[in-house]
């Protein structure tokens, strides 16, 4: 489980994270919703410690991330797995070699083991014999698979998604999503999502935290979403006219 | 202000870049990557510089002695002083810090705005020891070789020059090249070159680690890192040449 409490972060003047808390439970997925701008990379950035909270704290399993220093956080680091927006493969290096990274610099398994343990993942995303391409040679949903596929191949406790869809087609998120759900429940794995995309939230939303103006403005589960009174929650659910169609019908 | 600022980033980074390495193996294997990259691949550049720049220093020299007072065979000894001591060591240092430099900042800033460095970072690798200890191991370990290399050249591009255009005879430039030889000389010059080597790698390293934005940053951070490693090169060769020759 990982857990923060009472985060505030600013950049000079701009209070981005107002007391922020939240729980994000393993097993699930854990979604974090809200518009541009009000703080949901900046709140992953904090969680995985790519920024420093101004105050409050992270905490990993009750391990509080916030007080370690860098030596005692590479320990938890090795259980965290993140898929970036841009996916953030090495472009220097194969697929394979991307998938084996990880396994290179923190494990002592063998070439043998970790090419196995790379085979294992790239068919654990569909993506067998594409051991040896180039990260520019794959189109956007391969990248994000492959990313996945990365993320996933040091068995982490802890998996972080940066808006996974950004770029995809419709199929090719549904795609997405259903692999980032399937691999939560198989590895019980505690699973954050940020995303704005409504069709993640209905497909994979375990519990949704919604944040607002750098608060925890709400939370709950797919079902509660969708039937809140909530305003901000309701403009933003129901931003495009499609969606309005849609509530008006459901009402 | 942002310049004491800026010193004070370098330091810090300076620090983590020399931290313990998470796998020896890695970064050997990383360093032996770097040389072929920041050093083989520069010796092309190195090679057409350094024997148009020797054939040019013969020439100007030869045509600028006047007097008949003046032996011939100083035409070999002001080449090859002004190679050793200054043109290999400082112009090819100068060279590399615009070939080397530029695409050492670009690297590393294309990977800071495509949060490769922060996909490092989570997985709990040093991202500054990984992307530039092996670069400044490979670049203070290789580039005195280039030099080595550039000096030769050059002063065969002198001996080119001036014997195919009659200004002096073969015996001549050869015995000015031997004459009054000091091998402290040597030992000045690769000194330097050590020097240059870290300042190129560690100044275009800083600029590409802390890009930040897209595209035209990482344009601007290659600039900078061009522009701030020459300039710091200048500099430390006034300094290095009153510390180690006067």
């Amino acid at each position: 489980m990982v857990e923060v409490k009472g985060i505030n972060k600013s950049f000079g003047d701009n209070h981005v994270l107002h007391d922020f808390s939240a729980k994000f439970e393993a097993g699930k997925v854990n979604l974090i919703i809200g518009q541009s701008g009000q703080g949901k990379s900046v709140l992953t950035k904090c969680i995985v410690g790519l920024m420093e909270v101004d105050s409050g704290s992270v905490l990993y399993n009750d391990r509080d991330f916030s007080k370690m220093n860098r030596k005692e956080r590479k320990g938890i680091r090795t259980e965290i797995g993140m898929l970036f927006q841009g996916s953030a493969l090495f472009d220097s290096m194969t697929v394979e070699e991307n998938i084996m990274f990880p396994l290179k610099m923190f494990t002592k398994m063998s070439k043998k083991e970790m090419e196995d343990r790379a085979n294992f993942c790239l068919e654990r995303v569909d993506l067998v014999g594409r051991n040896k391409l180039l990260p520019a040679e794959l189109s956007g949903g391969m990248m994000k698979r492959v990313a996945i596929a990365r993320a996933i191949s040091m068995k982490p406790k802890y998996l972080f998604c940066d808006e996974p869809n950004s770029g995809l087609d419709p199929s090719t998120s549904i795609l997405i999503d259903n692999l980032i759900q399937e691999i939560t429940y198989e590895y019980n794995m505690t699973t954050v999502v940020i995303t704005h995309d409504m069709n993640s939230v209905i497909e994979i939303g375990d519990h949704i935290v919604f944040i607002y103006n750098g608060r925890n403005w709400w939370q709950g589960t797919k079902e509660e979403i969708i039937k809140t009174d909530n305003k901000e929650i309701n403009n933003f659910v129901y931003a495009s006219k499609f969606m309005k169609t849609l509530k008006g019908k459901l009402a | 202000m942002s310049y004491i600022v800026s010193i004070g980033k370098y330091v810090g980074m300076m620090k983590e870049v020399f931290s313990k390495p998470e796998r020896f193996k890695v970064y050997y294997t990383r360093t032996i990557s770097e040389i072929n990259t920041i050093g083989i691949n520069s010796a092309g550049i190195v090679a057409i510089l350094s024997v148009f720049m020797g054939a040019v220093i013969a020439l100007q020299t030869a045509s600028n002695m006047d007097s008949p007072l003046l032996p011939k065979y100083t035409i070999g000894y002001i080449t090859r002083s002004s190679t050793i001591l200054e043109f290999s060591p400082t112009i090819i240092s100068l060279i590399l810090a615009g070939k080397v430099g530029s695409n050492i900042a670009s690297e590393i800033g294309t990977m800071k705005v495509t949060e490769q460095i922060d996909a490092l970072e989570i997985m709990g690798v040093n991202s500054l020891s990984f992307l530039v200890l092996p670069k400044i191991i490979a670049a203070v370990f290789f580039f005195p070789f280039l030099i080595i290399f550039s000096m030769g050249l050059s002063i065969l591009g002198g001996y080119y020059s001036v014997t195919a255009s009659g200004l002096a005879s073969h015996e001549e430039f050869v015995y000015g090249v031997r004459a009054f030889f000091k091998t402290s000389d040597i030992i000045y010059a690769l000194v330097k070159t050590c020097v240059f080597a870290f300042i190129i790698v560690s100044v275009s390293s800083f600029y590409g680690y802390y890009t930040k934005g897209g595209a035209l940053d990482v344009g601007t951070s290659s600039t900078h890192a061009v522009v701030w490693s020459s300039i710091v090169i200048l500099l430390t060769n006034f300094v290095l040449t009153q510390l180690i020759l006067m």
